[in-house]
């Protein structure tokens, strides 16, 4: 008799073989350079139950350009492992021809080319296309959110988030995690929370006054579905008051907090759930370890750290489903559960090519609705862009050197901090930069643009924090999300070290000076977490820089020398 | 300013703290060690600490210390001015033998809870907390 372990694994290397992750045939796809719907969204209905995974879509409504990262350095045990491996690496290993539209979604060499060929991604009215083509497959299909769904966009701040809940809500989620939702402040999370037509989940959303479970975030909801008792549990972000203002939220805690999430897990399979299924926050190293310390855990859709994967991850028995972000992809996961337990899956990773996937007409007026009042504001051109500006990557991206820029010069300051999100579209060379392009690179509700000073000694510290929630060898002390990016300042970081060692030869760039301990030096940056923070809005610092130059162009940067990757 | 929240944190910890080394154990930490255990060995299992990996506010930790055969535990803060947190002690009556309470660190640090059994054994159990500035999250 076939062993459960043998199964899962047999499944998954047939799934390979025969292309049902996605990419098997991309190479035929890549010979005809056609792409098409039905093509894209073949899927070969298995199993009983389908979970549909969304994650990090970052009040991403439109199609948007977004380049993945080149550089994301794993360290410990995830040196050298997905979802640490970038580039033509990364295609080698997943059979991904170079040229492909796999390519383009899931890599950033030639970004700009493959841009040009493939067109813009995401957008929640093709999203919803997606959505309910699967559930033309499977009509009982769970569709579950990871959460940074209500922040990031310039009608999301203005309205709160409403617009987000409002075209959501038209895709009829059945649960939903947090994370950044929470920087909209207690009272407006509550209200919206409130509101919802679905669950907000969150076994690690506690009371912070008592240390007790939250009661608007249960730890985990039951569905019914294909005759399978399945339980959701919700994972929100772990760091948040850590990571984000604290002082937003003050009446709620976080943490991992792995022992309560093993009693959740005992305690739904006592309830008799045949199959459990976390909607996680945590991020994809904490998932791993996550997954290897609690047990009884069937599927861990995994969001935070924005990683897309073409395949799942096993940990044991454990299945890791990573979507990506800004509305880039939707996950579909079928699953055969008989007999009290999963025997099988069938897994696919869905790139939303805005250009193939026809848009939900329905969704689409309820997507120009909400944005009809900001149109004008936000359609405003601030300037071109003569760079290929992006986000992700470990140290650096050129629209955070674009932003440190403008702090540099227009907070008259030596040095510049911008902080290491990963949230935030792409622009290609040639295109306008219009007012929401600026907001969806920095758009949220702490972006006072401070300027202060600090001595070399203190920004050292300042820097070997932040590279230790980067690169802490273990999993749980890690927070996610990128180095801070430095204008202004040139470093060399050993990723191998640990902390308070990480970090050397600071050099201030406009001189070539090292770093003096004992000097004041004076420095301009944003989205602090701490309460009372004065300046002016970062939006209208970048927007006032870019107006000044009509068209940017950002340099090569070759300010941070990295060791031990 | 970006300034005062690090500044109140790391108010009074000193050199060590100011460049984001973890605190570590001092001769006086060994010696209240050693005044509770008399020296004995300590074994790895029987001692449950929870302590939150990344402190919210280093002013206020939530930890949480269980050991079904203790009669005591004691908690240190290995990293603290005065590393001596609290011993709790347990009857032969008591229904639980577990207690939670709040600490302050001054820094990242290791918490460390050592469990006298009703045997007269030891076992101890340690736990890294980090006191950070905060990243940036994803």
């Amino acid at each position: 008799m076939i062993s459960r372990r043998d199964f899962l694994q047999s499944s998954m290397a047939a799934s390979a073989l025969l292309g049902a992750s996605g990419f098997g045939r991309w190479a035929r796809l890549a010979a005809q350079q056609s792409l098409t719907q039905d093509q894209l969204l073949q899927f070969d209905t298995y199993g009983n139950v389908s979970l549909i995974h969304v994650t990090d879509i970052h009040a991403q409504l439109k199609p948007i350009y977004f380049r993945e990262p080149s550089i994301n350095i794993g360290v410990g045990e995830n040196r050298g492992a997905v979802p640490h491996i970038t580039g033509a690496e990364f295609r080698r290993m997943y059979g991904i021809e170079d040229g492909s539209p796999s390519h383009y979604a899931l890599s950033a060499d030639d970004f700009e080319a493959l841009a040009r060929g493939y067109g813009k991604v995401g957008g929640l009215d093709r999203m919803a296309t997606v959505i309910n083509q699967i559930r033309a497959d499977r009509p009982d299909a769970l569709l579950l959110d990871g959460g940074d769904t209500w922040h990031g966009s310039y009608t999301c701040y203005h309205t709160q988030g409403q617009d987000m809940v409002e075209v959501m809500n038209a895709l009829k989620p059945d649960a939903m995690t947090f994370h950044w939702e929470f920087t909209l402040g207690s009272d407006r999370v509550n209200e919206l929370v409130e509101s919802l037509p679905f669950a907000a989940l969150g076994q690690n959303i506690f009371d912070a006054e008592w240390d007790e479970p939250a009661e608007l975030f249960p730890p985990y909801k039951f569905f019914e579905r294909g005759g399978v008792k399945i339980a959701v549990i919700g994972q929100a972000f772990p760091y948040m008051p850590i990571a984000n203002p604290g002082w937003m939220f003050p009446e709620y805690a976080f943490g991992i907090r792995d022992e309560h999430m093993q009693e959740v897990v005992d305690e739904v399979r006592g309830m008799g759930a045949e199959l459990v299924v976390v909607l996680s926050h945590n991020g994809f190293d904490v998932d791993k370890k996550m997954a290897g310390v609690v047990s009884g855990i069937d599927v861990i859709l995994s969001g935070h750290t924005h990683d897309a994967l073409p395949e799942p991850v096993l940990v044991g028995e454990t299945v890791i489903v990573a979507s990506g972000s800004n509305g880039k992809f939707v996950s579909r996961v079928d699953l055969d559960v008989r007999d009290g337990r999963m025997m099988g899956f069938r897994h696919k990773l869905i790139p939303i090519f805005s250009d193939v996937i026809t848009p939900d007409p329905e969704v689409a007026q309820l997507i120009d609705t909400v944005r009809a009042p900001y149109e004008e504001a936000m359609g405003e051109v601030i300037g071109q862009t003569a760079s290929l500006l992006y986000r992700r990557g470990n140290f650096n991206g050129t629209w955070d050197d674009l932003i440190c820029d403008a702090l540099l010069s227009e907070r008259e300051a030596d040095i510049a901090l911008s902080p290491g999100v990963r949230w935030g579209p792409s622009l290609l060379p040639g295109q306008d930069i219009t007012r929401e392009d600026i907001w969806n690179v920095t758009s949220m509700t702490y972006g006072a643009a401070y300027r202060t000073e600090m001595t070399g000694e203190f920004l050292h510290v300042v820097m070997e924090d932040v590279a230790d929630n980067l690169f802490n060898p273990d999993p749980y002390y890690q927070q996610g999300g990128d180095m801070v990016r430095t204008g202004g300042l040139g470093y060399r970081i050993d990723v191998t070290q640990p902390q308070g060692s990480r970090i050397s030869e600071m050099t201030l760039l406009a001189t070539g000076e090292k770093i003096d301990p004992a000097r004041p030096y004076q420095v301009a940056g944003w989205a602090s977490v701490n309460e009372d923070t004065e300046g002016p809005q970062i939006w209208d610092v970048v927007e006032s820089h870019i107006r000044k130059q009509g068209t940017v162009t950002v340099q090569p940067n070759n300010s941070v020398a990295v060791v031990g990757a | 300013m970006d300034v005062t929240r690090r500044n109140a944190m790391f108010m009074g910890a000193g050199a060590l703290v100011a460049f984001g080394l973890p605190l570590r154990a001092t001769t006086a930490d060994i010696e209240a060690i050693t005044a509770f255990t008399g020296g004995a060995e300590m074994a790895d299992t029987g001692v449950t600490l929870t302590a939150p990996e990344i402190a919210e506010n280093g002013n206020t930790v939530p930890i949480e210390v269980s050991s079904p055969g203790a009669s005591e535990i004691m908690v240190l803060a290995l990293g603290n001015p005065t590393p001596s947190v609290a011993t709790f002690g347990f009857g032969a009556l008591a229904a639980s033998h577990a207690a939670s309470t709040r600490i302050r660190l001054a820094g990242t640090q290791d918490v460390v809870a050592i469990a006298k059994l009703e045997d007269g054994s030891f076992a101890k159990a340690t736990s890294t907390v980090k006191v950070t500035i905060g990243g940036c999250g994803g």
